[in-house]
């Protein structure tokens, strides 16, 4: 049984790449954020996850509307980042783990979950921002990711309920791979934004912070929003808050909350940071 | 803040669907293209000429020239793919944002900061 030890939420916007690269960590601006990534980079060191399950949305780099699917999961040994068409810089490529994702793939698809299963995938900064910011320096190249891509674009997209119970799924998977590597969840995006439309900058602190708070005590009840609900009470790209339920899925055990921190706003958004310890479920 | 599409039910948001999403093919086909250099520099070259490669309307080409974001989304566009285009212009997020809401930058940063701090 593989071991789920943990997991991480955050921000994945291209803003914080371009701050990473011009270093501007320690600005005004930037440093409320950056300033609370120390103690997950520390665990993560401390940990070594083998694997970690990043769940993420392509906002246009590998998947185009003209095939978009709901759910995919890379099942590579390596992925590459390439040009966004917007400047930030292409990081190195990303490791894979081949053999625990089709494992993971057959178990959701015999669960009900009919994932694009996908052998070259280009991941964008929704998958890339999350590890230059645990690993500065893009020294992520140790650590294996598998990429499970939710479609947050367009409608009909996975509902916040589905998206828990893909989690659940991906959860047993995992504890029914024989093996004693570690795991770390990643759950990126969100959380209240809205990048289109005149209502653009919309922002909802008050409800980032409930979803923070419920997402480690009582996650259900984040399941019961419709997309609807979230654009609504959050904005457009609220909807982002799927990674973060579908990580929150796969903790099926003993859930400890060992840091936050809540910024907003950078750029356009609600930047939450989460850090949960998990101890595997007994049966 | 109202949207002028009566068939949207968020006012202020252009949700993509269906509906959307085949209005706004080419127009997103053409933005999705810009990942790649090569893409950028030829629209530069000859933004007609791109644009009718990709089969875009009128209005389509119309809000292209105009730099209109809120047109792009009325007409099919998909913001991820528009912010493409934004970035091929080099405007960011929070410059299409102001564009958007017809404010300054600085205004629409000062709405952020105070929403951000839960002032609003």
């Amino acid at each position: 049984m593989a071991n789920i030890i943990g997991a991480v939420t955050t921000s994945h916007i291209p803003a914080i790449a371009n701050a990473m690269a011009n270093k501007a960590e320690e600005t005004p601006y930037w440093k409320p954020f950056f300033d609370g990534y120390p103690p997950v980079r520390k665990w993560l060191n401390e940990k070594k996850p083998d694997v970690i399950v990043l769940f993420y949305n392509d906002h246009g780099l590998e998947f185009f509307i003209d095939k978009k699917p709901t759910f995919a999961i890379g099942v590579a040994d390596e992925y590459h980042n390439s040009d966004e068409g917007w400047g930030i810089a292409t990081i190195p490529p990303v490791t894979g783990e081949s053999e625990l994702s089709w494992h993971i793939a057959n178990s959701l698809v015999d669960d009900g979950f009919d994932m694009t299963i996908c052998q070259e995938m280009k991941v964008d900064h929704g998958l890339t921002v999350p590890l230059s910011l645990m690993w500065p320096g893009n020294n992520y190249g140790h650590v294996k990711v598998i990429p499970v891509c939710i479609n947050c674009e367009q409608y009909p997209m996975p509902q916040p309920w589905r998206c828990f119970e893909l989690g659940k799924s991906i959860g047993k998977a995992i504890e029914s791979y024989d093996s004693d590597m570690k795991v770390a969840i990643f759950g990126t995006g969100g959380l209240s934004h809205q990048l289109d439309g005149e209502a653009a900058g919309t922002l909802n602190r008050k409800f980032d912070l409930e979803c923070m708070d419920k997402l480690v005590t009582t996650p259900e009840e984040l399941t019961k929003y419709t997309n609807l609900d979230l654009v609504k009470i959050g904005g457009a790209q609220t909807v982002e808050l799927n990674m973060w339920i579908a990580m929150r899925g796969v903790l099926r055990g003993k859930v400890t909350e060992l840091h936050r921190n809540y910024h907003a706003p950078i750029s356009n958004t609600g930047a939450g940071l989460l850090l949960l310890e998990h101890e595997m479920p007994d049966s | 803040m109202t949207t002028n599409d009566p068939t949207q039910p968020v006012p202020g948001t252009y949700l993509f669907d269906g509906k959307m999403a085949k209005k706004g093919y080419g127009l997103n086909k053409m933005c999705f293209s810009f990942n790649e250099q090569a893409a950028r520099d030829e629209f530069n070259q000859d933004p007609d000429a791109y644009c009718a490669k990709f089969g875009l309307t009128d209005k389509q080409i119309k809000a292209i020239h105009e730099r209109d974001i809120i047109g792009l989304l009325q007409e099919g566009g998909s913001i991820y793919y528009v912010a493409k285009f934004a970035g091929l212009l080099k405007l960011n997020m929070q410059d299409i944002g102001a564009i958007q809401t017809g404010m300054s930058l600085d205004e629409f940063k000062a709405m952020l900061v105070k929403r951000g701090s839960g002032e609003e």
